[in-house]
């Protein structure tokens, strides 16, 4: 067999630095561990009167939204504010493409406007990816999800809630319930779990909502909720689209309800240490009962602090990593 | 095409066909567009032209059972005269082209179109594919005896299925009626739905839509099925994976009138091409697993599967410039199909007479003909030097598609010449 090019090198620059972030697959725990810690320090940003850092100041970064989002694209959107950066906001769903423009076109014209970073969200697997092939050396993409592959950003921030809560990652216990098939978010979580060193990764779901051979992506499968509570120290609960019912992958609300949706019964049956974590938006009485969601267990409101601090580290981050790659290469033009 | 009269003496090469390898060189003798004689019986007489084959390899013309042209109807991605010149670049004289054109291929109208463009710019000889089914639909059935009068040389549905299984019986025993070879492709629409990569780890990690194997299977077992009770020459186009080489090989053994092909791409990679979401290798059936890999390999050496394909399909840039499931399935592959094949033969997977009888023979048998290096065969021949360097960069390609499979690798074999009906219409440049 004829091997493809290697490809973890799309976002690492040849010194390990981060340059676009796509994707955790391909990044080892030191620099998982950079990320939390960078974005540790921009916590105390956000607790400030004046919530400013000039790291990029001067730089432009689009917020380039195929899919609409108000949620994530605000908090990218406060994280480069409070970067110093200027911001462009375009919600790409309702313009160009909906007029059939190809996105290889909307891509010329966005370079034309001289940005340094596009923060992207697409419905589209590997948009990110292809967006990063094809622009001019020199600008950052930033994953902000891409179809049911990532959404590195979110899973580091529910990673730096997780440390912030229980230390660390040793020894930990972690599930994740719902629909694994079509989230980006259980697959980047899955793979930060692995990567920050869990102890055991538990995907709690019907078979339908399971992609094959998940156990692959570095988790154990469990189908009987009550079993895979057990000794839990983190449980992650996924928001659960209506339209799985139309899809045949359900029989209704209610079933799932019953049999995978965490109720404070559900939770006992965990340590009672274990804490609740939902990326959002929450379907309460679906994937989570309105107690539990609100109880002393929940940090999902955290989620959302954290957020912001996790995507100021990751767009400063690339943002040098670009700014190293562009002197590395001036150097060797230099000498050459 | 004029048939040039005397006679051309090939010397000097290393004779392959589908019944063995000469492995020393030897001489082929051609006479008014035939084989005259081959060996030391080649070696008598004078000749009025002589070509020296020195280091190279003579094989039959390479014979292509799917082939998408884009004549009629998508100039954007490619014509009859781009299409067959790159194949005559890749060894090939003989291509059949898929009916999927627009309009689609289901009337002799049609049929005359790409016949009369073909007999003044192809330098190879095309014989088209009709539908089996109107507009391919899948739920009335296409003018088959009238498309075969016409000049059709087997009718297939594409790559898509004929899903209802009632009318997909009666194109059969229809089919069946005028003896016209089907050439279908194993598909469940509903299984395979939306999907682009192989339902396994490559999909699921990367969050790709799958088409799993039981797309291909279920299908094809509905075919076999069908296709014994009712007696038609079924040949199955592109099967992708393990379960479908066992499936044909049970039939065969029962004693159904089958064939199959797999294309060049699928017996060089896996799922694996996928893993930086490269959109070139969006093909459909999906590249499977290393194991499907190996099935289908075998498949081959075991005479299951008879020929190899190129499964070409030209697209303009624009088609495979996108996010990977926004871009059209297929590979511009025509050209880099011997080269592909070499270095199967280079990894002792193949012989290189298996290799050529999968190229050649093979696939002329699935529509009643020969591609022998036998006296009184038509003199449709390929001399290639299996050591010269062969890159498929966009100077090099013929195509008007430029995504060849491997592009930014030097691979091992060059097409010196490509003779039909003994004479020469492709001529390597060095």
């Amino acid at each position: 067999m004829i091997p493809n090019d290697p490809f973890p090198s799309l976002q690492l620059t040849a010194a390990g630095q981060l340059k676009h972030f796509l994707t955790l697959d391909g990044l080892d725990r030191a620099l998982l561990t950079d990320i939390l810690d960078t974005a540790d320090s921009f916590i105390e940003v956000g607790e400030r009167r004046i919530k400013k850092v000039p790291l990029l100041r001067g730089r432009t970064v689009v917020n380039l939204f195929f899919e609409s989002s108000t949620r994530t694209r605000s908090t990218f959107e406060l994280a480069a504010k409070r970067l110093s950066a200027d911001v462009l906001n375009l919600d790409i769903s309702t313009s160009a493409t909906s007029k059939g423009e190809s996105l290889s076109d909307t891509l010329l014209n966005l370079e034309a406007m001289a940005s340094d970073m596009f923060v992207v969200r697409h419905s589209q697997s590997g948009a990110p990816h292809f967006i990063a092939e094809s622009v001019t050396p020199g600008v950052a993409i930033i994953n902000a999800g891409d179809g049911r592959h990532a959404h590195p950003t979110q899973a580091m921030l529910d990673m730096l809630t997780i440390r912030q809560h229980k230390g660390g990652f040793e020894g930990l216990k972690v599930a994740i319930v719902g629909d694994i098939l079509h989230s980006r978010v259980a697959r980047s979580q899955i793979r930060a779990l692995n990567t920050l060193g869990a102890e055991e990764v538990r995907v709690i779901a019907p078979g339908t909502l399971l992609p094959t051979d998940v156990e692959a992506l570095g988790c154990r499968v469990e189908y009987d909720m009550a079993a895979g509570m057990k000794d839990l120290d983190v449980v992650i609960m996924l928001r659960l689209q209506k339209e799985r019912m139309e899809g045949a992958l359900l029989p209704s609300e209610r079933e799932f309800y019953r049999l995978y949706g965490l109720s404070q019964d559900k939770l006992a049956l965990a340590n009672p240490e274990c804490i609740v974590m939902h990326p959002g938006p929450i379907n309460r009485g679906v994937e989570i009962e309105s107690a539990v969601a609100d109880g002393p267990q929940s940090v999902i409101l955290n989620q959302v602090t954290n957020g912001i601090a996790v995507r100021m580290a990751v767009m400063s981050m690339a943002m040098s990593g670009q700014v190293a790659e562009r002197g590395q290469n001036q150097a060797a033009g230099e000498q050459a | 095409m004029t048939q040039p009269q005397g006679t051309l003496r090939i010397i000097h090469g290393r004779l392959v066909d589908a019944r063995g390898d000469s492995g020393s060189p030897q001489t082929l003798l051609v006479r008014d567009g035939r084989i005259e004689a081959v060996g030391a019986d080649a070696e008598q007489g004078p000749a009025d032209r002589v070509l020296d084959a020195s280091g190279c390899v003579v094989t039959p013309g390479f014979f292509d059972l799917h082939c998408n042209l884009r004549e009629p109807g998508n100039g954007q991605k490619g014509n009859i005269a781009s299409e067959t010149l790159a194949a005559a670049h890749g060894g090939f004289t003989t291509v059949c082209a898929s009916p999927e054109t627009s309009p689609v291929n289901d009337s002799s109208a049609v049929t005359h179109v790409i016949l009369d463009v073909a007999a003044s710019r192809s330098p190879i000889r095309v014989l088209p594919v009709g539908a089996v089914t109107r507009g391919l639909a899948g739920d009335l059935l296409s003018d088959m005896a009238g498309l075969k009068k016409a000049g059709c040389v087997a009718l297939g549905n594409g790559a898509r299925p004929v899903a209802n299984a009632r009318v997909l019986r009666r194109c059969m025993a229809y089919a069946r009626t005028y003896d016209i070879p089907l050439m279908m492709t194993p598909i469940n629409e509903a299984l395979a739905a939306d999907g682009y990569a192989h339902d396994g780890l490559v999909a699921s990690r990367l969050g790709l839509l799958g088409i799993p194997e039981v797309a291909e299977t279920t299908a094809l077992m509905e075919l076999l099925l069908l296709a014994e009770e009712t007696g038609v020459r079924l040949h199955l186009a592109q099967l992708s994976s393990a379960r479908s080489v066992a499936m044909v090989a049970d039939a065969q053994a029962r004693g159904v009138a089958v064939t199959a092909d797999v294309a060049m791409h699928q017996l060089l990679f896996t799922e694996a091409a996928l893993a930086g979401f490269d959109s070139r290798f969006h093909v459909r059936p999906p590249l499977r697993t290393e194991a499907d890999r190996q099935a289908l390999l075998a498949g081959l050496r075991d005479g299951v599967i008879g020929a190899i394909v190129s499964q070409h399909q030209p697209h303009d840039s624009a088609a495979k410039q996108a996010p990977l499931g926004a871009t059209e399935p297929g590979l511009s592959t025509i050209e880099s199909v011997l080269p592909l094949g070499l270095r199967l033969v280079a990894d002792g997977q193949l012989t290189l007479s298996q290799l050529v009888a999968a190229l050649s023979h093979g696939p002329a048998a699935v529509v009643g003909e020969q591609a022998l290096l036998a006296p009184g065969q038509t003199a449709d021949l390929c001399v290639f030097d299996p050591r010269a360097p062969w890159q498929a960069s966009d100077h090099a390609l013929r195509s008007a598609g430029k995504h060849a499979p491997v592009r930014d690798q030097v691979l091992m074999g060059a097409v010196r010449y490509t003779l039909r009906e003994g004479q020469v219409v492709w001529q390597a440049v060095d």
